[in-house]
C-alpha cells in the first residue's frame, strides 16, 4: 500500500469529517488537520514536490559543465602496478588537486575503475555491503608504455585498455574495436573536499568553479554572471528546496563521469522509473533520476525518480552486451545521448578506427552527489554472461519458497479478524486457489509495527493457524518508521540503544510518517540490524507463527514532511550524512528484516520479505513491487517494461499491483490485469484503503471464471516458475526476460517491451489495450517454431503474428525445443500441490528435438543448499526417445509425485511407446491428435525423481 | 498412482439412522451408483466416451467432465462426493481430495495424504440440529409477530386511510371556511384604514403644532439662559461662554464667530434671537442640564436573563437531531437579548419620544380595528388550521406510499429509529428515513446514506434495504449503506461494518422478515443428496 497522500487516513483516524490534502502531509502539517479544506484531488504526481536537475545544486552546476577537453592529466610516472591492481595519479591542471585512479582487472571479463582524491580532507564514502565479497582479481600487465599513454593486456581475446595521459581517458578494446570509452568527452568532475569558505581565501570559490567546470566552455554565457556564481556559491555549502533548507556542512562534493558505447543504440536498465524498457535520450529533458523517493500518485514516461535505484546500465547491440554498475548510493543523474559527436583521439591503434564511417554511439554521463567513483564494467559479450558477470559481483536473486510464486490477496486494509476469514473462505467457496493474504498498516495497533490492533485482531494465532489449517500464509507490513511513543517497546529499546538515526544536531531524527511522529532507526548500523532481525522472533514478535512473512513498505525512507518526502540529506548515520548513504537504506531494511525470519526458525526456513525501495544487492533479499501505481491501462501497460528493467539488474522477483494501486478498475482492466499478473514474477493484487472492495469474485460469475481460470494457470506452472526461479539464483539469469536477451542478434527484439518471456521457453504478450480485439505478437526466432500453450497450434518464429482475443485470452507461446514440467491438478494453495504429479509439455523444434529441466526440493527451507535435498533433472527429447537424466547425482531428496502424462506437441503418430525403467520395458498408452499433432501418453506412472526413458516407435 | 483408489466399500446412512453399507466407486453419490457398475465399460456422464471400468478410479482423468474420477483429484472439473453420516452429504471440488485439509466431516476425502482427520460429522450434526431448532423457534416465535404486524400494519393503514379521506373532507370544510373569512376580513379592513388614516392625519398635524410650540419655549428658555445680565439683550460675549456652538469645532468659540452666529450684530433681542436660534439650537447644551447622569448600564438582570434562560431549558440529552430547530430557536433567542441588552443606552431617548405618542383611537376608529383584527385572526387561524391540515394529509399519504412489504409488515419500523454502539461509534438507522454515524467520544454526526430502495435478490427484495447518497468521501464515492435483515424476535441492529471505504453494512433482526415455517422436520437426512 501506501504512499504518501491521504490526509485521509490519519485525519480520519483523528476526525471523521475532515479530510486533509497530500499536500498538508508533504509540508508537515499534521498537527493542524482540520485546518485544510478539500485541496484538488487531480490524479498526478505533484512535480513540484520533486526536484528537477536544475533544482538540485550540484546536477545543475555538473550539467553546466559542457564536453570538451578535459582538465585532468594522467601522470604516467606514478604508474604502480602490482598483481591485482594498476594504480596512478591525475592532477586537474585547474587546481592541481590531484586524483588515485585504481584499475583492476577482474574475474569473469569485468574491469574496476576506481577514483577518488588522493590525500581527501577526510574520507568519503564507499559504499559497503553491496559486493558478495571482494570481487577477485586477475592480473595486468603493461603491454607497451610511451609519454601518451599506457597499453594494458586485459588477457583473454586480445583485450586491452588503454590509458590516455592528456587529457586523461581510458579506452577498452578487443581487437580493433573500442568498446567503451571513459572520459572521452572529457566529463570527468570530482569536487574536492575543502574547508568553508569561511575559513579559506576567496579563491578557493573561484577554485571551486573551475573544479566544477574545468574552466571549459562557459556556456553560461555572459548574463548575471555575477548573480549565477553567487547562487552557485549558495549551492555549494547550503542549498534550499521549497521550505527545505540542507546544511551541506561539508560543501560540494559531486562527482561525474562519462562513458562512450561506439556502436551502441540501446541501452537499457538503471531501474526504477516508470518509463519504457529501452533507456531514451535525455538530450533537452531532466537525466534520469536515481533517488529512492516515495511518489505520490507517479507519473508515467518520464525520467524521474522512483522507489528503488539499481545504478546498472546494460549497453547492447547485435554483437555484444555489457554493462557498467556505478556503485554509489548518493542523488545520482544519469544523462544519455545518443550521436556520433566526441571522436578524438587517442593514440595511433586507434587511427584507423576513426576511418570508419559513422556509427552509432551511445554517451552516458553519470553524477552522483558524493561518495567516489566506483565502477565496474562488465564486458560480457553475450547478455547471460553479463548477467553472470552482475551477479558474481552483487549475488543472485534470492531462492524464494514456491508459495510466494502463487498469488497473493492483498488490500489495504482487510479490516479484522473476521474479514480475514472471510476472503480466505470466498476463494475456497469460488474454488481459487491462493497462498498468502496480507495485512496493510491498519493491522497494527497504531501503527506500531510488531503489535496487533487488540480490537480488530485480537486473536492473531488463531487467525494464523486458521490459515496454516488451510495450508495457506499471511503477510504482515512492517515499516521501518517508528511510532515515538515511550509506551513502545520497539521505541524504547531503540532508543535507549541508541539506534535512531540522528539529526545534523546529534539529536534523534525525527519525522512525520503513518505512526504520527516517527524515529527511523539507523539500519546502516550493524547492530542496529542485529536488534531488527532479534524482534522476528516468535517470543518478540507476539502473535507471530512461521506462516507470517513480511512486507517493509515506505524504506525510502518515507518522511512525509521531509524534503522530496524523504529524509533530511544532512541527517547522520553514524559519521556519515544520509546524503552519502540515501539510497541503500531501503535494502538494508529488508535485508535486516529477511535475516531475522531466517533466525527465527533456527537459519532453517527461507524467508520471504517484500520491500518498495532498493539498490543493488536488493535481489539477495526478496521481492520487489512497483510500488503505488493506479488502475489505468497505461498503468498496466508499465508494469512490463518495469519489471523487465528490474530483471535485467538481477531483481528477477518483480511485479505491479494487480488491479492497480489507487482508484477502481473498470472489470475488463481488472480482469486483464490478473492475466498479465499471472505471467508476471510477484503476483500480488493489491488496492487502496479507498477503493471499493475487489476480490476476484466480486465481479459476476463470467469474471470471476476467467479469473480463476488465469489464476489456475499461474499454479499449474509453478513448476516452471520455481525452476526458473533456482536457476535465477543459481546464476543471475533473469526470470522474466525482454526478448533480447535470448534472441541478441534479432534488432527487431531490441526495443519490444509489449510482450516478454518467462525463462527462455514462454513467450507472453498480454492483452493491455481497452476492448482489444486483436494483438500482434512478434514470434522470435528464424529457427523456431511456437505453440499456442492454450490450443497447440504451431507458428513459425521470426513473424509479428496477429492474435485475434476474447476477454479470456491471453497469448502465450511455448517455445518449440523445450520442456515444461505442469501440475495441472491446480488445488487451493500451493502446498496442497506438493505432492501432485506432473505433466510434461514437450513442444518439439523442427528438428524433433526438446529439452528442459525439473527442479525439486521441500519449497521453503535451506536443505537445498545445506543438505542438497533436491531433485535437478535434465529432460531431453531427441530421436524419438525422452529421457529424464540426473543434473545432480550426489543430491538426495525423495518426492512422492510423478509423472501423470507427458503431451508432445508437434509430433507425429507412433506405432507403439515403450517406457524404459530399471532395466525393464513397459508399454505406455497414447492418444494422438492429429489435427495439431499432439501425442498424449497415458499414465506413464515414473517417479519425477527416477532415471527413465520413454521410447516412441 | 497405485490402485488403492478403488475402495469400493462406504458407509452410507438411511433413514432412521441405521448405518447399511452399500457398495460404489469412492466420492459417488448414491444417486449415481447406477453408472458405476463394476462389471461393465464405464461411459463418462457426458457420454464422450466408454472406458474399461479398471479406469474409473485409477488416478488418471479420461472423461472431459471428469466422472471417471470421483474419488481422485486427477481431473480438473471433478466433484466427490462425502456422506457423512450423522450430518449432512455434500460434494466438494476433486482438487480438495488429499490435499491434507480435512474437508469432509466423516474424514472420507483424505484417505491418502497423511492429514489427520477426526469425524466430526456427529457432532456437527447435533450442533446444526440445535442451530436448526434454534433457528425453527425463533421463526416460529417471529412468524407469530409478524402476523401481530401485519395485523397492526393494516389496521394502521386502514385508519390511516380513513383519516386521510376525513381529513379531506374536513379541509375542504376548511378551504371554504379561509374563503369566507378572507372575504369577512377584507370587507373590515377596509373601514378601518380609512379610519386609521383619518385619525393619523390629525395627529401630525397636532403634532407640528406642539412641536413649534415646544420650539418657541425652549428659545425662550435659552434666551433666558444666555442673557447673564438680564439685560433683554444676549451680547457676543455671553454667546461665547457657549463653547459648544463653535462653527469650526476647533474647541473655541471665537468673538468673530460668535458674531456670524448673530448675524454680525453686536446683541440681540428677543425678536432678534428667533434668526439666531435656528443656527445654535442644535449644538446648544441647556446649562441646566449639564449635569445629566451618564446613561445606565444595561440592567444586571437583563445581562443575566439569556443565561438563566439557557440553564433553565438544557439541551436534551438525547434525540438530538429531532429537536434540532427547538435548539436553533432557543440560540436564536440568546442572541436576540443579547441584542437586546446593547442598546438601553439609547433608551432615555426612545422614552423621550414615546411622550410624543399618539393620542389613542376614538372610540369610533377603534371599534373599526378591533372589528377587524378580530377577523384577521380569525382568518389566520383557519388558514393555520388548513395548513396543518394540509400537513397531516401529506405525511400521512407519504407515509401510505411507502414499500412497506407485501404485507405492510414493515410498517412498525416507520418513523422509529435503532442505534448500535460499537468501541468507537454510534451508529443510528431510522428505517425508510437514513443511515447515521457519530463518534462516541464527541464529533459531528456523519450521514452513512439515506433511504433509497429495497434492493434484496429478486425472489424476495425485502431483504436488503439500500441506503444512498450520504457524505462524501474524499476521492471515493457517497457514503451508502446496506442494511441486511434477517428474521429475528427482536428488532435491533445486530452489527455494522465497513467492507469497502464508505460503504457500510448493517445486519438488522425484525421478525417482519421471518418466513411462515416450513413444517419440517430438521433432520439431516432430510437434505438428501441430489
Amino acid at each position: 500500500m501506501s504512499a504518501m497522500f491521504e490526509g485521509n487516513a490519519l485525519s480520519a483516524m483523528q476526525t471523521s469529517h475532515c479530510h486533509t490534502s497530500l499536500n498538508n502531509y508533504r509540508m508537515g502539517l499534521l498537527s493542524v488537520v482540520c485546518v485544510s479544506l478539500f485541496f484538488s484531488s487531480t490524479f498526478a504526481v505533484d512535480r513540484g514536490n520533486f526536484k528537477t536537475c536544475d533544482q538540485s545544486a550540484f546536477c545543475k552546476r555538473q550539467r553546466a559543465l559542457k564536453p570538451g577537453q578535459s582538465p585532468y592529466r594522467a601522470l604516467l610516472e606514478t604508474l604502480e602496478l602490482s598483481d591485482s591492481r594498476l594504480t596512478l595519479q591525475l592532477i586537474n591542471d585547474n587546481n592541481k588537486v590531484h586524483l588515485l585512479l585504481e584499475l583492476y582487472r577482474l574475474q569473469g571479463n569485468m574491469t574496476r575503475v576506481k577514483i577518488n582524491e588522493l590525500k581527501p580532507l577526510k574520507p568519503r564514502f564507499e559504499v559497503p555491503d553491496v559486493l558478495i565479497a571482494e570481487p577477485p582479481t586477475e592480473p595486468l600487465s603493461v603491454l607497451s608504455k610511451d609519454d601518451n599513454g599506457v597499453v594494458l593486456s586485459l588477457g583473454a581475446e586480445n583485450q586491452r585498455l588503454i590509458v590516455s595521459a592528456r587529457p586523461f581517458r581510458l579506452d577498452i578494446m578487443e581487437g580493433p574495436e573500442v568498446l567503451l570509452s571513459l572520459n572521452s568527452r572529457g566529463l570527468l568532475a570530482f569536487e574536492h573536499l575543502r574547508l568553508h569558505k569561511d575559513t579559506q581565501a576567496q579563491a578557493d570559490g573561484a577554485e571551486v568553479k573551475e573544479s566544477v567546470d574545468g574552466d571549459q566552455q562557459q556556456d553560461e554565457g555572459k548574463k548575471d554572471e555575477d548573480g549565477e556564481s553567487e547562487k552557485e556559491e549558495d549551492g555549494l555549502w547550503e542549498e534550499t528546496f521549497k521550505s527545505h533548507t540542507d546544511t551541506k556542512p561539508n560543501g560540494p562534493t559531486s562527482i561525474s563521469l562519462d562513458f562512450s558505447l561506439p556502436g551502441v543504440e540501446h541501452v537499457y536498465g538503471i531501474p526504477e522509473h516508470a518509463d519504457d524498457l529501452k533507456l531514451k535520450t535525455t538530450d533537452g529533458g531532466d537525466p534520469y533520476r536515481l533517488y529512492n523517493l516515495d511518489v505520490f500518485q507517479y507519473e508515467l514516461y518520464n525520467p524521474m525518480a522512483l522507489y528503488g535505484s539499481i545504478p546498472v546500465m546494460l549497453a547492447h547491440n547485435t554483437q555484444r552486451t555489457m554493462g557498467i554498475f556505478w556503485l554509489n548510493a548518493a542523488e545520482t543523474w544519469v544523462d544519455i545521448s545518443s550521436n556520433t559527436a566526441g571522436k578524438t583521439v587517442f593514440g595511433k591503434m586507434l587511427d584507423f578506427v576513426q576511418g570508419s564511417s559513422e556509427k552509432p554511439q551511445t554517451d552516458v554521463r553519470w553524477i552522483s552527489e558524493s561518495g567516489i567513483i566506483d565502477v565496474f564494467i562488465m564486458l560480457g559479450p553475450k547478455p547471460s554472461k553479463v548477467f553472470s558477470q552482475y551477479a558474481s559481483l552483487t549475488g543472485t536473486q534470492s531462492f524464494p519458497p514456491l508459495a510466494s510464486l502463487g498469488y497473493h490477496q492483498c488490500r489495504w486494509n482487510y479490516n479484522d479478524q473476521e474479514d480475514v476469514k472471510s476472503v480466505d473462505q470466498g476463494f475456497d467457496q469460488h474454488d481459487i486457489p491462493y497462498d498468502f493474504i496480507w495485512l496493510d498498516i491498519e493491522h497494527a495497533d497504531g501503527k506500531r509495527y510488531f503489535t496487533w490492533d487488540p480490537h480488530k485482531f485480537p486473536q492473531p494465532k488463531e487467525m494464523l493457524q486458521g490459515l496454516m489449517d488451510k495450508r495457506r500464509k499471511m503477510v504482515s507490513i512492517v515499516d521501518p518508521h517508528i511510532r515515538v511513543d515511550s509506551g513502545y517497546k520497539i521505541h524504547n529499546e531503540i532508543t535507549s540503544k541508541d539506534f535512531y538515526v540522528k539529526n545534523k544536531d546529534g539529536k534523534n531524527y525525527e519525522g512525520w510518517c503513518w505512526p504520527g511522529n516517527s524515529g527511523y532507526p539507523d539500519f546502516t548500523k550493524p547492530e542496529m540490524r542485529a536488534w531488527w532481525a532479534s524482534m522476528f522472533a516468535y517470543d518478540q514478535y507476539e502473535g507471530s507463527m512461521e506462516n507470517l512473512f513480511t512486507w517493509n513498505d515506505m524504506n525510502e525512507p518515507s518522511v512525509f514532511n521531509g524534503p522530496e518526502v524523504t529524509m533530511h540529506k544532512d541527517a547522520l548515520h553514524g559519521k556519515w550524512e544520509h546524503r552519502d548513504i540515501h539510497n541503500i537504506y531501503g535494502l538494508y531494511v529488508q535485508m535486516a528484516t529477511a535475516e531475522g525470519q531466517i533466525q527465527r526458525s533456527g537459519g532453517v526456513e527461507r524467508p520471504f520479505v517484500l520491500t518498495r525501495a532498493f539498490f543493488a544487492g536488493s535481489q539477495r533479499y526478496g521481492a520487489v513491487w512497483t510500488g503505488d501505481n493506479a488502475a489505468e491501462w497505461d498503468h498496466l501497460k508499465i508494469s512490463i517494461p518495469m519489471c523487465l528493467s528490474l530483471g535485467l539488474v538481477g531483481v528477477s522477483f518483480c511485479g505491479a499491483d494487480v488491479g492497480g494501486f489507487f482508484k477502481n478498475p473498470s472489470t475488463e482492466l481488472l480482469v486483464r490485469w490478473y492475466q498479465t499478473g499471472a505471467y508476471q514474477p510477484f503476483f500480488r493484487a493489491h488496492a487502496h484503503l479507498d477503493t471499493t472492495r475487489r476480490e476476484p469474485w466480486l465481479f459476476g460469475p463470467e469474471n470471476t471464471a476467467l479469473i480463476r481460470e488465469v489464476i489456475r494457470q499461474r499454479y499449474a506452472l509453478l513448476p516452471y516458475w520455481y525452476q526458473l526461479f533456482y536457476q535465477a539464483h543459481k546464476t543471475g539469469m533473469p526470470v522474466m526476460r525482454p526478448l533480447w536477451v535470448d534472441y541478441p542478434k534479432d534488432t527487431a527484439t531490441f526495443t519490444i517491451d509489449d510482450e516478454f518471456l518467462i525463462g527462455s521457453d514462454l513467450l507472453v504478450h498480454p492483452v493491455t489495450e481497452e476492448g482489444s480485439r486483436g494483438v500482434t505478437a512478434y514470434l522470435p526466432g528464424a529457427e523456431e517454431v511456437w505453440y499456442d500453450v492454450h490450443t497447440f497450434q504451431k507458428h513459425n518464429g521470426a513473424q509479428n503474428l496477429y492474435i485475434p482475443v476474447t476477454l479470456s485470452s491471453i497469448p502465450v507461446f511455448q517455445r518449440g525445443g523445450s520442456i515444461i514440467p505442469r501440475k495441472d491438478r491446480v488445488r487451493r494453495s500451493s502446498t496442497c500441490m506438493e505432492n501432485d504429479p506432473y505433466t510434461l509439455y514437450v513442444a518439439l523444434s523442427p528438428k524433433k528435438f526438446a529439452e528442459g529441466e525439473l527442479y525439486i526440493d521441500d519449497g521453503h527451507s535451506f536443505n537445498y543448499d545445506t543438505k542438497k535435498e533436491f531433485i535437478h533433472r535434465s529432460l531431453t527429447f531427441a530421436n524419438n526417445a525422452l529421457t529424464s537424466s540426473n543434473l545432480c547425482p550426489d543430491c538426495n531428496f525423495l518426492t512422492s509425485s510423478w509423472i501423470e502424462k507427458v503431451l508432445i506437441l508437434g509430433a507425429s503418430k507412433p506405432s507403439k511407446v515403450l517406457l524404459k525403467m530399471d532395466g525393464k520395458e513397459t508399454p505406455v498408452d497414447f492418444e494422438f491428435d492429429t489435427s495439431m499433432s499432439v501425442l498424449t501418453l497415458r499414465k506413464p506412472g515414473m517417479n519425477a525423481g527416477a532415471d527413465w526413458t520413454l521410447l516412441l516407435q | 498412482m497405485t490402485c488403492l483408489h478403488l475402495l469400493l466399500t462406504l458407509v452410507f446412512a438411511v433413514s432412521l439412522g441405521t448405518p447399511v453399507e452399500i457398495q460404489r466407486p469412492r466420492g459417488v453419490p448414491l444417486t449415481k451408483k447406477q453408472f458405476y457398475e463394476e462389471s461393465k465399460p464405464f461411459t463418462c456422464l457426458d457420454g464422450s466416451r466408454t472406458i474399461p471400468f479398471d479406469r474409473v478410479n485409477d488416478d488418471y482423468c479420461d472423461c472431459k467432465d471428469g466422472s471417471d474420477e470421483p474419488g481422485t483429484a486427477a481431473c480438473p472439473n471433478g466433484s466427490f462426493h462425502c456422506t457423512n453420516a450423522g450430518y449432512r452429504p455434500m460434494f466438494i471440488p476433486s482438487s480438495r481430495i488429499n490435499d491434507g485439509i480435512c474437508d469432509c466431516c466423516d474424514t472420507t476425502d483424505e484417505y491418502n495424504s497423511g492429514a489427520k482427520c477426526e469425524n466430526t460429522c456427529k457432532e456437527l450434526g447435533r450442533k446444526e440440529r440445535e442451530v436448526l431448532q434454534k433457528m425453527a423457534e425463533i421463526t416460529k416465535e417471529g412468524f407469530l409477530l409478524k402476523q401481530q404486524l401485519i395485523e397492526e400494519a393494516k389496521k394502521g393503514q386502514q385508519e390511516k386511510q380513513s383519516k386521510v379521506t376525513d381529513m379531506q373532507e374536513n379541509k375542504k370544510q376548511l378551504d371554504e371556511k379561509v374563503e369566507a373569512l378572507r372575504t369577512v376580513k377584507e370587507t373590515a379592513e377596509q373601514p378601518e384604514k380609512e379610519a386609521k388614516e383619518r385619525h393619523l392625519k390629525a395627529w401630525e398635524e397636532q403634532k407640528a403644532a406642539i412641536r413649534l410650540e415646544k420650539d418657541k419655549a425652549k428659545m425662550a428658555e435659552t434666551f433666558l439662559e444666555l442673557d447673564d445680565n438680564a439685560d433683554g439683550f444676549v451680547s457676543v460675549s455671553e454667546l461665547q461662554s457657549h463653547a459648544e456652538l463653535d462653527p469650526d469645532a476647533d474647541g473655541t468659540l471665537t468673538e468673530i464667530e460668535a458674531q456670524g452666529l448673530m448675524g454680525g450684530a453686536e446683541q440681540v433681542d428677543t425678536s432678534t434671537f428667533e434668526s439666531v436660534w435656528p443656527k445654535i439650537k442644535d449644538k446648544y447644551h441647556s446649562e441646566s442640564q449639564a449635569e445629566e447622569p451618564a446613561p445606565v448600564e444595561t440592567p444586571p438582570d437583563e445581562v443575566k436573563e439569556p443565561v438563566v434562560d439557557n440553564d433553565s431549558e438544557p439541551y436534551p440529552e438525547d434525540d438530538i437531531s429531532e429537536e434540532e430547530d427547538e435548539d436553533d430557536e432557543d440560540e436564536d433567542d440568546y442572541h436576540e437579548d443579547d441584542d437586546k441588552a446593547q442598546p438601553t443606552i439609547k433608551t432615555p431617548e426612545k422614552t423621550h419620544e414615546d411622550e410624543e405618542a399618539m393620542p389613542p383611537y376614538d372610540a369610533d376608529t377603534q371599534a373599526l380595528i378591533d372589528a377587524a383584527q378580530k377577523a384577521r385572526d380569525d382568518f389566520e387561524e383557519a388558514e393555520k388550521a388548513l395548513r396543518e391540515m394540509d400537513d397531516q394529509i401529506r405525511n400521512i399519504e407519504k407515509e401510505l406510499s411507502f414499500d412497506f412489504g407485501p404485507d405492510a409488515e414493515f410498517t412498525y419500523l416507520y418513523s422509529q429509529c435503532y442505534e448500535l454502539t460499537t468501541s468507537e461509534y454510534i451508529y443510528r438507522l431510522c428505517p425508510f428515513n437514513r443511515v447515521s454515524q457519530k463518534p462516541k467520544y464527541g464529533g459531528s454526526e456523519t450521514n452513512l446514506g439515506t433511504w433509497g430502495s429495497w434492493s434484496g435478490p429478486e425472489n424476495n427484495k425485502y431483504l436488503l434495504m439500500k441506503y444512498e447518497q450520504g457524505t462524501g468521501c474524499w476521492q471515493g464515492p457517497n457514503r451508502s449503506t446496506t442494511v441486511k435483515l434477517t428474521c429475528g424476535k427482536e428488532t435491533v441492529v445486530t452489527s455494522t461494518s465497513e467492507p469497502s471505504r464508505c460503504e457500510y453494512l448493517m445486519e438488522f433482526t425484525t421478525p417482519a422478515v421471518c418466513q411462515e415455517p416450513a413444517n419440517i422436520d430438521p433432520s439431516p437426512h432430510d437434505h438428501v443428496e441430489l
